[in-house]
């Protein structure tokens, strides 16, 4: 009883299979990391389980599923946005990026300020807080502390590695004293 | 120079070959372990496992097996540090893997009690030392030199006289046939080159790169995501459910009921579930298995002997209830001297009432486990901080023996204690054999919050009788909670003064409970030390000096038998920050500052926050923490870890706590339950170690329990109140 149809998300024209009980699977061509990856899915399924459940992209963490620890930060057109409430039809073909498209070799100026401060702890929230900090440093190379903090609010660590995340993002936006 | 025997089991001491999977399997722990990511080294053609503990590459390459759980204390750093250390290696040359569960070979798999490193400190010099004298002795023979003229540096072996030297790597093949000293010499301290010096994470790459590491990250070809649905309030269980709607969602395989724990099963410590029977959802994606959980409909009711139980359990009963038994007379676990005689003849009197709430662990990923069970083999990986018992947990569940069932371990996304209770093992080993197919269990953050196995919600009455000359003369604690009481009854100040009473009470609770960051003392640190605070003011008394007069106190006449604490250690740590934190000299202008010190899981920690009010809000200024855990191992991770355990404490004591309203917690996110948030953590923490030759003890949990007396009496500096509910901001404090 499968159907084909076409529909637009997001002003980009996708395939839809609607089958016999009223469920939707759609066909997704997504642009992350700078390649082209195509997905079928059902149009709602967040982008934070579409990386990690079907293309192995496994850096961005889940959390909390409702937007309130940044666990799976990812940027969206160079934006830092939480991909558990993200739906894959909300994306079209903007840019997206993950911990692993961040830097070709893991040389991104946060990431090395991250390995020089010795951030990580238990390390399952540290994904997310360089997303975010990458983001910041983007919109704001020189943040000051304050700034720092307001924008890594919402970025949980149970392991309490606040300090030393702020460390890092001093020394990546080159204004460590 | 320390000599200690070797035990090694003879089995072990096998030439393996590599194989072209682990060479490259290596090859990425390579990357991950080293400071100069782009540098690649080349793997040996050929690994010759010395005992167990680490193997050799022809090439001198070294992988250390790192036996225990890594949860965040740097364990799979610094546990090989030991190895390293002894084995006499470059540290650069050295590959850290994780071991599986292998009582063979390890002993003490396990991450609890800040005790990794302490039982660890002379086993893992020993397999180093053990390794290297084999080395010295292969190169002896074929040398034709006496073993004594063999000396070792850097992974090469010399025998200067004669002008010879070989690298490891070219004795590794002939060292396995060595004969395993029966004795080995360990290295005096002064001879270290890799203990006490600063080591980054030999994960750390992986982790800021997004590799896959943890339990969460685990896909298997073939691989059903599961997720449960329990019982939503502690006291209901399953009655019957309504799956006709999801079974025919997309990607949904089966839907069914299972029990974990069945009456009768033999049972570990660490199989603590509130909700042994429950509903899995299996499916073929995450998301998928999401949507099914919201759409099935299942009908609970109250478990057996209902009547007889707590019932469903609200917050404000549990207030009240620890207030009626915090007001009478409880158990006596220590009694000294005349504490009711001394409280009658004194001249003043200070008594105080301090509560915590529940609270959940919430490491940031939430409890999972992969599981794959066949007719002969159960394969198990994921996060767990007690591997070995919880193998015993699934033997006794699948009956099957302990030799089919194979437990890897993950790197884990936090622990603070909820992953001692591995009941998402049997449950997921229960679906994967159920389903006959390789399963990952996923719980939601919702289930993680609300499974329960929570600190236990605590009350402690605290009394202090002083003379007319302001000296403490009795001191009464007497402690409780939900469902255990908080007590150390033979801890500061016990032994330090001649009358002292201690008392535990207790109240039963359908709410499973289990052990959470320095358990006990994650409460009773932070009451005590904002009573004692209030006692030296009573007494016109420096907050230091008080507890300093007591130290002395006990160090010259000590009361009791038994004092679980040195109090020379204890006043050295206070001494410390003291000076560090320029105390004497005291507060800077519009800072407020508090005092605090403690002793648990065999370490020392003292601390001196500064905070000013903003808005009735407090902002932390800077805190200074004095820390005796003896030698310290890796300064760098030990230090982070001192530092977050400061913050974790700070946030747990003024924010986070965990409520109930007829048998549900009324948190179960992020939205509702409070974490310390970056914009709330200290803007600057000065960590500083004693410097001692001692033998070393863990830095996990003790750093985190003081500080919640510090941020009290700190407070209480700039507000002019006290603060006795935890947490110090919450609904509680500030409805009086």
């Amino acid at each position: 009883m499968n159907h084909k149809g076409a529909l637009l998300f997001d002003g980009q024209r996708v395939d839809l299979i609607v089958n016999a009980f009223n469920h939707i699977m759609a066909n997704f061509n997504l642009n992350i990391n700078g390649a082209t990856r195509q997905v079928d899915v059902d149009p709602t399924t967040p982008m934070l389980w579409v990386l990690r459940d079907h293309l192995q992209l496994v850096g961005t963490k889940y959390g909390c599923g409702i937007a309130q620890c940044g666990a799976c930060t990812i940027h969206l057109n160079g934006v830092a946005m939480r991909s558990c409430i993200l739906p894959v039809s909300a994306v079209g073909n903007q840019a997206i990026t993950t911990i692993e498209g961040l830097s070709e070799k893991g040389d991104h100026p946060v990431q090395k300020a991250w390995l020089e401060h010795d951030v990580p702890q238990c390390g399952y929230c540290q994904a997310g807080q360089i997303m975010n900090a990458a983001a910041l440093l983007k919109s704001n190379p020189h943040p000051s502390d304050e700034e720092i903090e307001g924008a890594m609010h919402g970025n949980l660590c149970r392991c309490g590695t606040y300090t030393r995340i702020k460390a890092a993002i001093k020394t990546a936006a080159g204004t460590a004293e | 120079m320390t000599r200690v025997k070797t035990s090694f089991n003879r089995r072990s001491f096998l030439k393996t070959t590599a194989l072209a999977g682990g060479g490259m399997m290596l090859s990425i722990s390579w990357l991950a372990c080293q400071a100069t990511p782009d540098e690649v080294l080349a793997m040996p053609d050929e690994w010759y496992d010395l005992d167990g503990f680490l193997k050799i590459g022809n090439n001198g390459v070294v992988t250390i097996m790192s036996p225990n759980p890594e949860i965040g204390q740097n364990v799979k750093t610094s546990m090989p540090m030991l190895v390293a250390e002894e084995l006499d290696v470059d540290w650069s040359k050295v590959i850290v893997e994780q071991a599986p569960l292998n009582t063979d070979v390890f002993t003490r798999q396990l991450a609890g009690g800040s005790q990794s490193i302490r039982q660890a400190w002379k086993p893992l010099r020993m397999a180093g030392a053990t390794a290297r004298h084999m080395l010295k002795e292969a190169a002896a023979q074929a040398w034709q030199v006496p073993v004594e003229e063999i000396t070792t540096e850097a992974g090469v072996i010399y025998h200067k006289a004669s002008g010879k030297s070989a690298g490891y790597g070219e004795m590794a093949s002939s060292a396995v046939n060595s004969t395993v000293p029966e004795e080995v010499e360990l290295k005096e301290l002064a001879d270290f080159k890799i203990i006490g010096t600063p080591r980054k994470n030999v994960d750390g790459k992986k982790i800021v790169t997004g590799q896959p590491l943890f339990g969460l990250d685990t896909y298997r070809e073939g691989m059903l995501t599961a997720m449960l649905v329990h019982p939503p309030a502690f006291g209901l269980r399953f009655k019957s459910m309504d799956d006709s709607a999801v079974r025919t969602m997309p990607g949904i395989k089966d839907v069914f009921v299972l029990t974990s724990y069945p009456e009768g099963m033999k049972t570990e410590w660490t199989d603590v579930s509130a909700f042994k029977e429950f509903v899995a959802i299996v499916g073929a994606s995450t998301w998928e298995v999401m949507n099914a959980k919201k759409a099935l409909r299942v009908d609970w009711q109250p478990i057996e002997n209902f009547d007889q139980t707590a019932g469903l359990e609200n917050t404000s009963d549990h207030a009240r209830k620890m207030e009626e038994l915090g007001a009478k007379l409880a158990e006596v676990a220590r009694k000294d001297g005349d504490p009711e005689g001394a409280f009658r003849r004194a001249t003043k009197v200070i008594e105080r009432s301090y509560t915590a709430p529940f609270l959940a662990h919430n490491t940031m990923e939430p409890m999972n486990f992969f599981a794959h069970v066949t007719q002969d083999k159960a394969e198990l990986l994921g996060p767990i901080q007690t591997p070995e018992a919880m193998e015993k947990s699934v033997s006794a569940r699948l009956n099957m023996p302990l030799e089919q069932i194979d437990i890897q371990m993950s790197r884990q996304g936090g622990g603070f204690g909820r992953r001692l209770y591995g009941h998402f093992i049997v449950e997921a080993a229960v679906i994967s054999q159920k389903m006959n197919a390789p399963v990952k269990l996923v719980y939601s953050r919702e289930d993680d919050m609300t499974f329960g196995t929570y600190r236990p919600a605590y009350h402690a009455t605290y009394r202090a009788a002083l003379d007319e000359n302001n000296n403490l003369i009795a001191f009464h604690v007497r402690a409780g909670g939900i469902p255990e009481s908080p007590l150390f009854a033979n801890r500061f100040p016990a032994g330090a003064l001649d009358n002292y009473l201690a008392e535990r009470w207790s109240i039963e609770s359908n709410i499973s409970v289990g052990a959470f960051r320095a358990p006990r003392s994650n409460f009773i640190a932070g009451a005590e030390q904002s009573f004692l605070d209030e006692v030296a003011e009573a007494a016109g008394k420096d907050p230091i000096a008080f507890r300093l007069e007591l130290l002395e106190q006990a160090k010259n006449n000590p009361v009791g038998e038994r004092n679980d604490y040195e109090a020379d250690r204890y006043a050295g740590v206070l001494e410390l920050v003291r000076e560090k934190s320029n105390w004497n000299n005291g507060d800077l202008p519009g800072v407020s500052r508090g005092v605090s010190a403690y002793f648990c899981h065999n370490s020392y920690v003292a601390q001196v926050l500064d905070l000013v009010m903003q808005d009735g809000r407090p902002k932390i200024e800077k805190v200074y923490c004095a820390v005796d855990c003896g030698v310290v191992v890796n300064p760098l991770a030990a230090t982070n870890l001192v530092e977050g355990g400061t913050v974790d404490g700070i946030g747990h004591a003024l924010y986070s706590g965990l409520t109930f309203k007829e048998g549900t917690p009324e948190q179960n996110n992020f939205d509702k339950y409070r974490l310390i948030r970056h914009t709330e953590a200290p803007k600057s923490i000065e960590v500083h170690f004693v410097k001692n030759e001692i033998d070393p003890t863990g830095l996990g949990e003790p750093p985190f329990p003081p500080v919640m007396g510090a941020v009290a009496n700190a407070m209480y500096k700039a507000t002019g109140k006290r603060y006795y509910h935890q947490p110090l901001l919450g609904e509680r404090q500030m409805l009086g």
